[in-house]
């Protein structure tokens, strides 16, 4: 019997559109035809969890995860730190958030990444965690560099942090990116802009936040995230007709 | 005036961009050492019940090309049509595989057993089937779809009873090409477009 409620629909108004000429690669890489659309079912209201033993002590501080503790990487040190909920406002606990990033230079330590800038012996570039019981979530790395790539004659990329979110169903699966405010080069990145709502766009840059920075130590900023939620209502799972 | 609806809006995706098995797959992308191994490597564990069957496959983009650069994740039910976490489901199916296109032919493989019908919501039971979810660079918004199986009865199948144009239903179903062996193509726009869903 299925005893979950379903997801609320997803708001394709407030995502990427997937055609954006200005981001090339996503020409041949985005449907042309509309998507099929229906309620969920337990294949998407049910999702992968994972529990706190596979998580290792370094595995939410890039700065040192690398090098197994033994050396901090290049850069300038900042926490990131914020909050998962769904849209009902409801924290979602006990999931598991990954990132992935640039160096402070702008690199990935990745095969095709043949950028001038030098790879950081002590800095890998990803990390993961389990929110707590109040979906709190923080990790603790460097600030990466903005970076050229290949799209447009001169196109940056702004600096960004990679976030994977799983939420507790497959249907709330999520990728996104986290900015950081004042970054010049958000209003002239062509995958920014593929998401045409203003306000989304700034809901994916993290403000500064003084307050949970520590002195003499690092800068902070907030990113909270919100996954689809579910619909609530006591009429749910009864038969049909009831 | 009327009440506040007071609801959150989702976060917006962005593309998993070309790196995006630094983040979830590490191993795979050379960066080692980090974790002891990359998350959700094999959908089983040894003992599990039922077929084990194979699907490969390409994600060819709108010219044809098979991309080298994306990553997929599964999730299903188990052999009796459990998911995992559901009273009864089979302990040894995790139901859940991370797994990329090769990097220089563009091919992928997922090894797993069959999972079996899923009840469906206030419905008939789904045909066997699982969820793919798939990124890459390029893509906005990861592409949802399912793999169902040629050699299971279909016909009830409240998802693909909803495909207007039947001749697309068969984007959908993987193709024995032996003793437990199957292949599954997606394309992702043009001639032979795999159906995606928004559920």
């Amino acid at each position: 019997m299925n005893d979950k409620a379903a997801l609320m629909p997803r708001r394709r108004e407030a995502h990427p559109v997937p055609y954006w000429p200005d981001y090339k690669t996503s020409v041949t890489r985005s449907p042309s035809l509309p998507l099929l659309s229906m309620e969920s079912t337990p294949s998407e209201e049910t999702g992968p969890r994972f529990g706190h033993s596979l998580i290792g002590p370094l595995d939410n501080n890039l700065i040192v995860n690398y090098t197994g503790g033994k050396a901090p990487a290049v850069g300038e040190r900042i926490r990131v730190h914020g909050r998962v909920l769904d849209e009902t406002g409801r924290p979602v606990p006990q999931t598991l958030v990954e990132i992935w990033q640039a160096n402070a230079g702008g690199r990935y330590r990745h095969i095709k990444d043949t950028y001038f800038a030098p790879l950081d012996p002590n800095f890998g570039g990803c990390g993961r965690t389990l929110t707590d019981a109040d979906g709190f979530y923080e990790f603790m790395t460097i600030r990466p560099g903005a970076y050229p790539w290949p799209n447009r004659a001169n196109d940056w990329r702004p600096m960004h942090v990679h976030f994977s979110i799983f939420g507790h169903a497959f249907g709330q699966r999520l990728i996104s990116q986290m900015y950081f405010e004042g970054d010049p080069l958000i209003d002239r990145c062509p995958i920014m802009a593929t998401i045409r709502d203003r306000s989304q766009i700034e809901r994916l840059v993290a403000p500064l936040d003084m307050q949970n920075s520590r002195a003499m130590d690092y800068l902070a900023y907030k990113f909270d995230i919100v996954l689809r939620g579910r619909r609530q209502t006591m009429f749910e799972n009864k038969p049909e007709g009831m | 005036m009327t009440q506040p609806l007071e609801m959150l809006i989702e976060t917006p995706s962005q593309t998993g961009g070309p790196y995006v098995h630094i983040g979830c797959i590490p191993s795979f992308a050379g960066v080692e050492g980090i974790y002891p191994e990359d998350l959700g490597l094999s959908p089983i564990a040894k003992g599990a019940r039922g077929e084990a069957i194979t699907v490969t496959g390409s994600i060819y983009d709108g010219t044809g090309w098979a991309m080298r650069d994306a990553m997929l994740e599964s999730w299903q039910a188990d052999a009796a049509g459990l998911h995992p976490g559901q009273q009864g489901a089979d302990p040894n199916v995790s139901g859940f595989c991370r797994f990329a296109a090769d990097k220089d032919s563009g091919e992928f493989t997922l090894k797993t057993v069959k999972p079996g019908p899923v009840m469906g919501r206030d419905g008939p039971l789904m045909a066997p089937h699982i969820s793919l979810w798939i990124v890459a660079r390029g893509i906005n918004i990861g592409l949802n779809t399912r793999v169902y199986f040629d050699d299971e009865d279909n016909s009830a199948d409240p998802l693909l009873a909803r495909i207007e144009q039947r001749h697309r239903v068969d984007t959908l179903i993987a193709k024995t090409t032996g003793v437990g062996a199957y292949r599954f193509d997606v394309r992702l726009q043009g001639e032979g477009e795999t159906v995606f869903l928004d559920l």
